[in-house]
């Protein structure tokens, strides 16, 4: 499966199977993507860990950030990265360490490393190349479309509604 | 693993319009409100921050016309699209995006008068400079392309003269220059021409004409085709740098394939301000979900009318594209699917008297200043829409002395050929 091939349904899906979130190479900068990002999938209800060597040990967004993969303490159900594709193989490596191993290898908009691919899905840990999770959450939801994105997706089913205002989920 | 398209006609009436969350009404309600309770402050300080997508005040964003921009921005093909007040502010915002004092862009000399004038003098104050180049010599257009060269624009069809553009050789010279095709799809609309799928970056509409289609709503789009790269040069900064706006947010990096139309409405619609109506939004809405039926009737009474008009001893030529005569009939056949579109010019025998005369004496026409209703429309440019031009922009424009311009309608044919006939023999 290419990048370009992955169907609503396989990222719809992916999304809705995971609660902790690693994000490595978050910023603390709030007008950075990865601290949007990061953001984002808090207010969405996951649980994010941010990576940061630089960081560790201070908050993103409330969230307590860490060294390395290896130093965090929970299990990861999905790895995003947003490093360059070059280091997106020795992240995918370590990632590829865990215990438990991550579901999903997650690289982000314009980042794609084959080879990492090939080792993550050897070990059957789905991955998702040049992509951005917020972008697919909201797209799926149908939030993105308050910006006039198009969805790419219609319905004649009413959207899920999240808790507050201008609140979508996944159905 | 890939999605199945929905067609033309499923996307007209589906995309962007879901059942209302909170009520489940199936139309698209009208929003009209001025401005959306926050959650919280901290979704406020998101929302303030473009780090979630919401509303905050419907200058920037509104829930109805949020609705016609996606089904815009999918009928399009594009990633996204801003709507604005008419189709004036659409390339207002375009260009502000583009471009910054002592820059130049490229333009047709085929143009809608309006255009033409918008473009020679409010936006010579901005200092943006435009080139024009006649697009039927593809030459020329490479050879007007200077440093400052930031874009190009050219009309899919031409208003008002029928004029078909040769969009993949223009958007050649556009990606061979690094700078973004720009091209007003107004008179063609995307059931009848996608220009994406020919190589432009960013398109333009007057909603106001056949996508509203009544004519009773003025509305512009701007549609980005994510598929020009901002960050390649510095020649745009407003999508490749760090904005003081948002204290830093470079757009292009943030928001990828869709970051042209978030610039023009973070950027540019937050500042200058002609936002589209939430009302004017709902009926363009509507009207859109009837495109694929309506245009097939305007381009099938076109037709017929055209060639009524070419065989009358009054018409001295016909400049329709549909006609196989007509010198951009094979343009018109690579570009233009399901018609030719339904605005078109003749030339009368008796020249500028005769157009007025002909203007003065239909009874079914309504003589007036647009195009797209679902009434048959006529006018006479060379005295009202293009009278601000020179005699020789007039004529290079398609609307010299003795032309009128008419904009079929979906009415009977033979209803529209009598009126025509009738007044002709006056």
């Amino acid at each position: 499966m290419t990048e370009e091939d992955y169907s609503d349904s396989y990222i719809e899906g992916l999304l809705a199977s995971v609660k902790t979130v690693a994000i490595v190479g978050a910023s603390p900068k709030n007008v950075r993507p990865s601290y949007f990002v990061v953001k984002y999938l808090i207010s969405k209800g996951y649980e994010v860990f941010p990576v940061n060597p630089g960081h560790a040990g201070r908050d993103i967004c409330g969230a307590r950030t860490y060294g390395s993969l290896a130093d965090i303490p929970d299990p990861i159900d999905m790895v995003d990265i947003f490093r360059s594709s070059e280091a997106a193989l020795q992240i995918t490596k370590d990632a590829l360490e865990l215990n438990p191993l991550p579901k999903i290898i997650w690289m982000q908009l314009t980042i794609r490393n084959e080879e990492a691919a090939t080792l993550a899905r050897k070990k059957n840990v789905q991955v998702v190349m040049n992509r951005c999770p917020k972008i697919e959450y909201a797209r799926l939801s149908g939030e993105i479309g308050w910006a006039g994105v198009a969805s790419r997706k219609i319905s004649a089913r009413k959207p899920k509604l999240a808790k507050g205002f201008q609140r979508y989920g996944l159905s | 693993m890939k999605n199945d398209e929905p067609g033309f006609s499923t996307l007209a009436v589906h995309a962007g319009t879901k059942p209302d969350p909170v009520t489940g009404a199936r139309a698209t309600p009208i929003y009209q409100t001025t401005a959306y309770v926050f959650d919280d402050a901290d979704q406020a300080a998101s929302l303030f921050g473009l780090q979630a997508f919401g509303n905050i005040y419907t200058r920037i964003t509104n829930p109805t016309t949020a609705a016609l921009e996606e089904k815009v921005a999918m009928l399009e093909g594009g990633t996204a699209a801003l709507a604005v007040a008419s189709g004036h502010a659409a390339q207002f915002g375009v260009f502000h995006t583009l471009l910054t004092p002592g820059d130049e862009f490229i333009a047709s000399n085929k143009l809608y008068g309006g255009s033409i004038n918008q473009f020679n003098h409010s936006f010579k104050s901005f200092g943006w400079n435009v080139n024009w180049v006649d697009m039927d010599d593809i030459g020329a257009v490479r050879a007007a392309v200077t440093a400052k060269t930031k874009a190009i624009f050219a009309e899919s069809i031409a208003n008002p003269g029928g004029v078909v553009t040769d969009l993949e050789a223009v958007a050649k010279v556009a990606e061979d220059a690094g700078i973004p095709f720009i091209v007003d799809n107004t008179m063609a609309t995307p059931y009848l021409c996608k220009p994406f799928e020919y190589g432009a970056n960013i398109v333009v509409h007057s909603l106001t004409k056949f996508m509203g289609g009544h004519g009773n709503s003025m509305g512009g789009a701007i549609v980005d085709g994510g598929n020009f790269d901002w960050s390649a040069t510095d020649k745009y900064p407003f999508l490749s740098q760090p904005r003081p706006e948002y204290q830093g947010i470079a757009i292009h990096e943030t928001f990828g394939d869709f970051g042209f139309a978030i610039a023009c409405r973070v950027l540019g619609l937050r500042d200058l301000g002609a936002a589209i109506s939430p009302f004017n939004s709902f009926q363009i809405l509507t009207g859109i979900e009837t495109l694929p039926l309506r245009m097939e009737k305007h381009c099938q009474n076109a037709l017929e009318v055209a060639k009524f008009l070419e065989a009358h001893k009054a018409v001295e030529w016909v400049q329709y594209a549909g006609l196989e005569s007509n010198a951009y009939h094979k343009l018109a056949d690579k570009y233009l699917k399901n018609g030719f579109g339904s605005v078109y010019s003749f030339g009368l025998k008796g020249g500028y008297e005769a157009g007025v005369n002909l203007v003065s004496s239909v009874e079914l026409f309504s003589h007036l200043a647009n195009l797209g209703d679902t009434r048959s429309l006529i006018i006479h440019p060379a005295s009202t829409t293009h009278r601000q031009l020179t005699d020789d922009q007039k004529v290079a424009a398609g609307a010299g002395p003795d032309v009128v311009r008419v904009s079929i309608g979906i009415e009977d044919a033979k209803d529209i050929i009598a009126d025509l006939d009738q007044a002709l023999s006056l």
